[in-house]
């Protein structure tokens, strides 16, 4: 009865308790500055690329960072001009974490501020399945959709969804996740990981005492964003010849980002610099060094209100790289001008500010809910603020 | 000069009986020196009390596991109830401090509630505990998913958070104690007078031998039940310690069933039923976390920690199966 019972307990805890197997851990110790091998997923070019474009000049309206261009290359659209009013159709990856609440919320006003030129607006959510969106984007082909909006799950699985979508003959925006195709008129995005991990890394290894000891955290491994934000990072603390003594997966959980905070306080006295690919857990690891009664080192986080917030009152010494959810206006008047016949640019690449110290109050709105993300450029949409609260 | 009371104590002790505290009590003492070997300041008092703080939730969950492990069954579902509890409170406490007390009446209620259920259908509809815990488990966590939508909603106030997260600063001789401490207390010594009442001990006895018990006048379903029931509670206390400390998280209870089970185990109480202290399963859960202190100390990987808790557990296991059959 009991060595059965055991088995039984056991075999449950193997489902119950797989996140440790999810992914190979961070902890394990590597040789050198302890940022490990370089990820499979830089691309030196890329990576010039992005850095770059940090220091390069947008384009269009300045108090509109969502229709500002860098770099543009414009692309002939006179081929799907139409007459409106128009219906517009999304295939949505998925609605699973706030980054993409806030940004659906602020792609749905956007929507109703165009209301006189789009008559119907159909939204699919594929929630986080590749096969899902597939189906989705095929049943969408047979809506009458004027133009498709789709903000692809995974890059390689959806490509060919998405040029079967090209050949169908309407016209197609990609942003946030982009697709190994061409065909779609544009693909917008902001700066990027490369961009967003740099800046924390500069940050954290200029402000922190020199010789100091920093903690990496990373929400999971294998994602493209997420790699090529920790692999230009890892870049920047070679370069500064930093001391990282822990790479960590959080799976983006506040719990774990704590009791993994707390472990290396505890194990080392204290830590010196907290480098994070994702600002979710940025607050976790505040409290975490706060509970402990250490002085909250120099860290990055990124544009959720919870993280600015603590980052004024507690006076951090911080910075918030964005990727920001104003992207999500950008496909919707992308695919309206693209349906007027206007030029547009094909890479739509959107600037990607940084909240620093000088900016923070600008940023800070404290009668926003903690999960919201300060770059939605949302305050002039219908709705503002009761629809993302 | 010696009584004969005392000297008669020295004699029992040493006839190591199954379930008794001894063994644990002698391995938490080898895990002490080790820590002090290791990291001497964690032995200071800030330190260790925060530690004690930290601890609190899964020992509580380690003491409501065995109310009902001591009973004969097995509750597999605490986990996901914690998680589910923090999550429900976020969503209703939304950041309002005004609703803190209410929601933490209703966690307390709802873990009760899952506790009867769970308990009602192991003994009225005869399904084997790990079943209808496991399925409570897999309700519970696909609840939540579908309620939130898959992303955590709303926030915790600061009161409700408090009870995890704060302490009593400036105390003397200790420095800060955690109110999650006091509250570990105070359940503690409730649990421990539970199990000299009679109801403990026809707790005992309705694991030890369900049949005598029932034929000697005990109700066993509704013993059983309200064992169920008090892991229930134990669980929302937990969920609202652990919710408090770390704020809004989907994986507030993951493993957790696991890691009170394996200190239920190593505490030396029988799987199966009928044997075993209170307070060595609280002591067991206590020795785990310290093991898992040490190991980080050592600077081994996190991800083991599970593999040490499957060995911890077949270990115990293969050792009190040993011993019961040689009885």
């Amino acid at each position: 009865m009991a060595a059965l019972a055991a088995v039984t307990v056991l075999s449950l805890a193997a489902c119950a308790t797989d996140e440790p197997a999810a992914g190979p851990s961070g902890s394990a110790p590597a040789a050198g500055s302890g940022t490990g091998e370089q990820s499979k997923f830089f691309v030196q070019a890329d990576y010039d690329a992005e850095l770059s474009l940090l220091s390069a000049t947008a384009t269009g309206p300045a108090d509109k960072p969502w229709e500002q261009v860098l770099n543009p290359t414009m692309v002939d659209t006179a081929k799907f001009k139409k007459n409106g009013p128009h219906k517009i159709c999304f295939s949505n990856a998925a609605l699973n974490n706030p980054w993409r609440q806030v940004g659906f919320k602020t792609m749905q006003a956007e929507v109703e501020a165009q209301k006189s030129r789009i008559k119907e607006f159909v939204h699919v959510d594929a929630e986080g399945k590749d096969q899902k969106q597939i189906a989705d984007i095929n049943d969408l082909l047979g809506k009458g959709c004027d133009a498709l909006i789709v903000s692809p799950n995974t890059t390689a699985t959806l490509t060919p969804a998405v040029e079967a979508a090209c050949q169908a003959g309407l016209p197609v925006v990609v942003f946030d996740r982009g697709v190994n195709t061409k065909c779609p008129v544009t693909f917008i995005n902001p700066i990027g990981g490369y961009g967003f991990g740099h800046v924390g890394a500069e940050f954290v290894s200029q402000k922190m005492k020199p010789g100091g000891k920093v903690l990496a955290l990373r929400i999971l491994p294998g994602v493209d964003v997420l790699e090529t934000r920790w692999s230009a990072a890892k870049v920047a603390f070679d370069k500064a010849k930093v001391d990282v003594v822990g790479v960590e997966f959080t799976d983006g959980d506040p719990a774990k980002t704590k009791k993994i905070v707390d472990d290396y306080i505890q194990r080392y006295g204290t830590i010196d610099g907290v480098w994070m690919d994702a600002g979710a857990v940025a607050v976790a690891a505040v409290e975490a060094f706060q509970d402990a009664g250490k002085p909250v080192p120099p860290m990055n986080g990124e544009d959720q209100l919870d993280f600015l917030k603590i980052w004024k009152d507690k006076k951090l010494t911080a910075i918030a790289p964005t990727y920001p959810t104003y992207q999500w206006r950008t496909p919707v008047i992308a695919a309206l001008r693209i349906l007027d016949g206007e030029q547009v640019s094909n890479p739509w690449k959107l600037p990607q500010p940084t909240v620093t110290q000088e900016n923070l109050d600008q940023y800070l709105d404290p009668n926003m809910p903690p999960l919201h993300y300060a770059m939605c450029g949302c305050t002039d949409l219908p709705g503002y603020p009761q629809r993302w609260k | 000069m010696q009584t004969v009371q005392p000297r008669s104590l020295p004699l029992r002790l040493p006839r190591v009986r199954p379930g008794g505290v001894l063994p644990i009590l002698l391995i938490l003492a080898v895990l002490l020196v080790l820590v002090g070997i290791r990291q001497p300041d964690f032995l200071a008092p800030p330190s260790l009390m925060s530690f004690l703080g930290r601890s609190a939730p899964i020992i509580l969950l380690a003491a409501g596991q065995y109310f009902v492990i001591v009973s004969g069954e097995f509750d597999l579902s605490v986990g996901s109830l914690v998680t589910a509890q923090v999550v429900v409170a976020a969503r209703l406490i939304d950041s309002d401090p005004a609703r803190t007390w209410p929601v933490v009446l209703l966690l307390l209620a709802f873990g009760a509630l899952v506790g009867l259920v769970n308990g009602l259908v192991t003994t009225r509809l005869r399904v084997p505990s790990f079943i209808t815990t496991l399925g409570m488990f897999l309700i519970l966590v696909g609840a939540v998913y579908l309620w939130s939508d898959g992303a955590p909603k709303g926030g915790l106030s600061e009161e409700f958070r408090r009870f995890g997260r704060r302490a009593f600063e400036d105390v003397p001789l200790l420095g800060r104690v955690p109110y999650a401490l006091l509250v570990l207390v105070v359940l503690a010594v409730a649990a421990v007078l539970l199990m000299r009442s009679d109801f403990g001990r026809t707790l005992v006895a309705v694991g030890d031998n369900p049949r005598t018990a029932e034929l000697s006048g005990v109700r066993v379903w509704r013993t059983r039940t309200i064992a169920f029931i008090l892991s229930g509670l134990a669980a929302a206390v937990a969920a609202i310690l652990l919710g408090g400390y770390s704020g809004v998280s989907f994986q507030a209870g993951a493993g957790l069933e696991f890691g009170a089970i394996t200190a239920v185990v190593l505490g030396g109480v029988a799987l199966g039923g009928g044997r075993g202290a209170v307070v060595g399963a609280m002591l067991g859960a206590l020795t785990l976390e310290l093991l898992f202190a040490l190991m980080n100390f050592y600077g081994v990987s996190g991800a083991l920690r599970s593999t040490v808790q499957g060995g911890i557990i077949l270990l115990a296991v293969a050792v009190s199966a040993t011993r019961s059959s040689s009885r």
